[in-house]
């Protein structure tokens, strides 16, 4: 291993400027005349807009321009786009209708933009938003997926008939039909997964920024994926060339999935810089987070599990409502489909499964991927239907659990619901961590607890998730509207330093020092001569950014492939060099060295005669070190593991306290082990959130009563304890560094865990089931509902 | 407008602000101190968190002009010389930061709770904690950090 190469717990490159103030985030940035934006929002759910008066707001001190629709309008500015197309179970298409920037007849939920003001200040443009006079009528609004279904739910969309986007399936109906003709005995589950508000720490922001000289655009944004941006709003809606546009995505204060998406205020402050002729800034305040950045889950579900007489899974039936919001998000259609029921055969053998999934429209912020996005879904249906199936059947939850795992010698495997697992160890993951959270040991820890009058309750889910999306003609033929390649640029310098330029991008992963660990490991230069550059169209050749865990799977993988370019083309300067065949040089540790001899030149040399090219063989090689490499992933990556969670559990009050919890996660070959620790803790706090304490609710008209931080309830330091992490590798087997994924696997294997712990310690009370999140009010009712069960 | 005069990481500083103008308007928008963050607009979330005359405030939630003569630290006045705070040095060691956004809040805010408090348990220092919100670490190594900055300054004293 070079040091500081593969496997080594390198401190981050990133962090002197983190810590010291010296970040640069968008709202950081401020260009030369720069004017600022706030966007006028709509307070109702649902509402016709009759009229827009903006002549008084016009007039205000400091404001310099005030769009409405109507001006986008008439300069041709296109809908924001949507990504991915699903189909019905009978091939039609699913009903997208156009998802203006700024609303003109209509608004569909509170926070659809109507308007924006543009001032000499924050404040000035805030104030005159006040004095926009819309003339809005009311109209019934839905608010949830359970109203949109019902028969005579008022529509959000005229011509999408019970609210209705989609209606698709995916598995074999008549195969679980048989299945469940047969069973011994069939586990049946009605369960939600709560809606959530991602809040990453840094609120959306983007600066436009126009040269009348040239035409050119510039758009700062925080932004998870910066070509994928500049592409969508150039080409459907500005309707500019992507040569003409810049699209820079500079330090992001956190994503989760939120800021993958094309937003309104993108394409408005783009726009609007060239009506004006001035940098136009905006910055959401959280308030306008809450209600514009795309929320996550929202899925109502019915599932049944068939078993037979071994407890062995015979067969799988699902029924889910997925709630998309107002509008199609820029990959919300594909989230409850593919990223979900293509997960449900869990790590378990069960041979038929069958899926349907509706989808529909309601009067709410738009819904697309949040960390996990539909692997935690499925992930929390099958773990908790998993344990209800034990109860059902008298049977351990590990053992029905080890029953039913794809052996480890199974792989490739292939499930029911069109995906090809490569590889994992199942029965080898459960009992690492079995052992690391002291399985064996819990009923003293319960009776001890029980002393101090605490329920306490362990639970495990053994999940699987899907990463590094993802093969390109696989996606094509599911919908996606763009290919899922990514793009790396190594840049020998004249001197042996290396730039790299790649399409991931990071915002909180820490890239800058992972992706220079592959370099100092694959080239054999110090980590300090190894600068990666992301986020910026106007340097890196292409990207389709950082999103499904997918960076080091498919973005390491191009990183390598140019590397190899790197190689073989200095092998070539190095056999002229050296006077010797190509075929004879060999490349380790930083030296290309003649076979069999001492005789070697340096990186350095190499890189020096590749641009000082006196001594070269020019007449069959270009000058220059310079490769680009574009990688297709061949198959998805599958992340997998087991946690345990306990919990203690006060009857009097319900508050339930985490008080261990234990991952072992299979995320293929580690980088760096520092960094998948923290990865995989950040995303345990996320599920734990989602577990105990988030949830996002609406009234019965739609509006957001979780509005602020001080209504949605964000983990806080007091509500964790330490997070156990470790690994237990398998190596992928189908991308060069046999890597997985390590960024959503904490946010999709924790909420069962978890609820199967709380659960457990209610199990004296005949308790079943208990809906996420688990707020004392929740589980106190849920005790004294069943008080007289249990005192029967 | 009035004017607000003081001092910022032991630099005097002044500027013309708006009544309303809130101090961490001034620090990023007038002073280009742009190191402390806006994450919230409730004060909840504690990436503001500066020094003022020595105690830990939510920059976000203090008019620039209740600051005049004030002694204000942000985190661009940590490190000396080029050289990181032990508390910063901790963060980086211990891997306390991921998108780098809190990131200064809770710098700020650990170094209050070790000026009280020079040997904070876990528990108390989750407890300190319930002002600053992080969405990436899941805190476990903001704690370790947080330890091991106290166990360094404790040494460095």
């Amino acid at each position: 291993m070079a040091q500081n190469g593969i496997g080594a717990s390198v401190r981050r490159k990133e962090d002197q400027r983190f810590l010291t103030g010296r970040g640069n985030y968008v709202d950081d940035i401020n260009r030369p005349g720069q004017i600022y934006a706030h966007v006028l929002r709509s307070p109702h759910a649902h509402a016709a807009i009759r009229k827009i008066d903006t002549a008084r707001a016009a007039k205000a001190p400091g404001v310099v321009a005030v769009f409405t629709g109507a001006d986008m309008a008439a300069d041709q500015i296109g809908t924001l786009p949507c990504g991915w197309g699903i189909n019905n179970k009978d091939g039609s298409p699913m009903k997208e209708p156009p998802h203006p920037v700024l609303a003109t007849e209509r608004v569909r939920h509170v926070g659809d933009p109507v308007a924006v003001v543009i001032a000499e200040s924050r404040a000035a443009a805030r104030d005159a938003a006040e004095l926009i006079a819309v003339d809005y009528k009311e109209l019934p609004a839905v608010a949830s997926s359970s109203e949109a279904v019902k028969p005579g739910a008022p529509l959000v969309w005229d011509d999408a008939a019970g609210n209705v986007c989609y209606d698709w399936h995916i598995g074999d109906k008549d195969a679980v039909a048989a299945a469940f003709a047969k069973a011994h005995k069939v586990a049946k589950l009605d369960l939600i997964n709560n809606r959530l508000i991602p809040n990453a720490m840094e609120p959306r922001a983007a600066i436009g920024d126009f040269d009348p000289g040239t035409g050119d655009y510039t758009l700062y944004t925080t932004s998870q994926n910066p070509h994928v941006i500049r592409l969508l709003m150039g080409a459907y809606v500005l309707h500019q060339p992507e040569h003409k546009i810049r699209v820079v995505a500079p330090d992001v204060g956190g994503g989760f999935g939120s800021k993958i998406y094309h937003y309104a205020e993108e394409a408005i402050v783009t726009w609007a810089a060239s009506k004006v002729k001035r940098p136009v800034k905006w910055t959401a305040d959280r308030s306008e987070s809450f209600m514009s950045d795309a929320h996550g889950r929202d899925h109502r579900t019915h599932a049944e599990l068939a078993l037979d007489k071994d407890g062995k899974f015979l067969g799988l039936r699902i029924s889910t409502v997925a709630n998309l919001g107002a509008y199609l998000s820029t990959f919300a259609p594909a989230v409850p489909t593919y990223l979900y029921a293509t997960l449900l055969a869990g790590v378990y053998t069960t041979p038929a499964i069958y899926c349907e999934v509706k989808s529909v429209f309601t009067n709410t912020v738009p819904v697309d991927a949040y960390r996990g996005a539909g692997r935690p879904e499925a992930s929390y249906l099958l773990e908790r239907l998993v344990d209800i199936a034990a109860a059902e059947m008298k049977m351990d939850r590990v053992e029905i659990r080890r029953r039913n795992f794809i052996p480890a010698n199974a792989f490739p495997y292939q499930t029911p619901v069109a995906v090809q697992y490569d590889s994992g160890d199942y029965q080898a993951t459960l009992d690492q961590a079995l052992k690391a959270g002291d399985w064996a040991g819990f009923a003293g820890r319960k009776a001890e607890a029980k002393k101090r009058g605490k329920l306490r309750g362990i639970g495990v889910s053994t999940y699987i998730e899907a990463c590094g999306v993802a093969p390109s003609n696989v996606a094509g033929a599911l919908g996606a509207r763009a290919g899922l390649y990514e793009v790396a640029n190594v840049r020998v310098n004249p001197t042996g330093s290396i730039t790299v330029l790649t399409g991931a991008h990071a915002h909180g992963q820490g890239h800058e020092t992972t992706f220079a660990q592959l370099v100092a490991e694959g080239l054999g230069v110090p980590i300090e001569n190894v600068d990666v550059v992301h986020g910026d169209t106007g340097r890196i050749p292409f990207g389709m950014g950082t999103y499904g865990s997918r960076s080091l799977a498919v973005g390491g993988s191009a990183l390598v492939k140019a590397m190899d370019k790197i190689i073989a083309k200095g092998k070539k300067i190095a056999a002229h060099l050296l006077e010797a065949s190509d075929a004879d040089i060999e490349f380790k540790d930083g030296k290309f060295t003649v076979a069999g001899t001492d005789r070697s030149k340096t990186f350095g040399d190499v890189a020096l005669a590749a641009y000082v090219p006196h001594n070269y063989p020019l007449d069959v090689l270009e000058p220059g070190l310079d490769e680009t490499a574009f990688y297709d992933p061949k198959n998805f990556t599958f992340p997998g593991g087991c946690h345990v969670a306990e919990v203690e559990i006060d009857p009097d009050t319900g508050v339930t306290t985490l008080v261990n919890f234990t991952a072992v996660d299979d995320v293929g070959r580690v980088i760096n082990p520092m960094i998948v620790e923290g990865q995989v803790q950040g995303g345990v706090a996320q599920g734990v959130g989602q577990a105990l304490l988030e949830t996002c609710v609406y009234d019965g008209n739609g509006q957001l009563l979780t509005g602020s931080m001080q209504d949605y309830c964000m983990p806080r330091a007091d509500n964790l304890p330490n997070v156990s992490v470790a690994t237990h590798v398998t190596l992928c087997t189908h991308n060069p560094l046999g890597v997985k994924g390590c960024g959503e696997v904490g946010s999709i294997g924790s909420p069962p865990a978890v609820m199967n712990a709380i659960v457990d310690a209610l199990s004296d009370y005949g308790i079943r089931h208990i809906e996420m999140p688990a707020t004392p009010q929740r589980v106190w009712q849920a005790i004294q509902s069943a008080k007289p069960a249990k005192a029967a | 407008m009035p004017q607000v005069s003081l001092t910022v990481n032991g630099k005097p500083a002044s500027a013309e602000v708006e009544n309303r103008t809130l101090l961490v308007q001034l620090l990023r928008e007038k002073l280009s101190l742009t190191g402390t963050h806006v994450g919230c607009d409730t004060s909840q979330c504690g990436a503001c968190v500066v020094h003022v005359d020595g105690k830990a405030v939510k920059s976000c939630t203090i008019l620039a002009v209740q600051c005049q003569g004030a002694q204000v630290t942000t985190i661009e006045g940590l490190a000396k010389d080029g050289k990181l705070h032990p508390m910063q040095e901790a963060f980086r060691e211990n891997h306390g930061l991921q998108c780098g956004f809190c990131t200064p809040g809770m710098v700020m805010s650990a170094l209050d709770l070790v000026k009280n408090n020079a040997s904070p348990s876990e528990r108390q220092i989750r407890e300190y904690l319930e002002g600053n919100l992080c969405r990436c670490t899941g805190y476990h190594n903001i704690v370790k950090s947080i330890e091991a900055g106290a166990a360094a300054m404790r040494g460095g004293r």
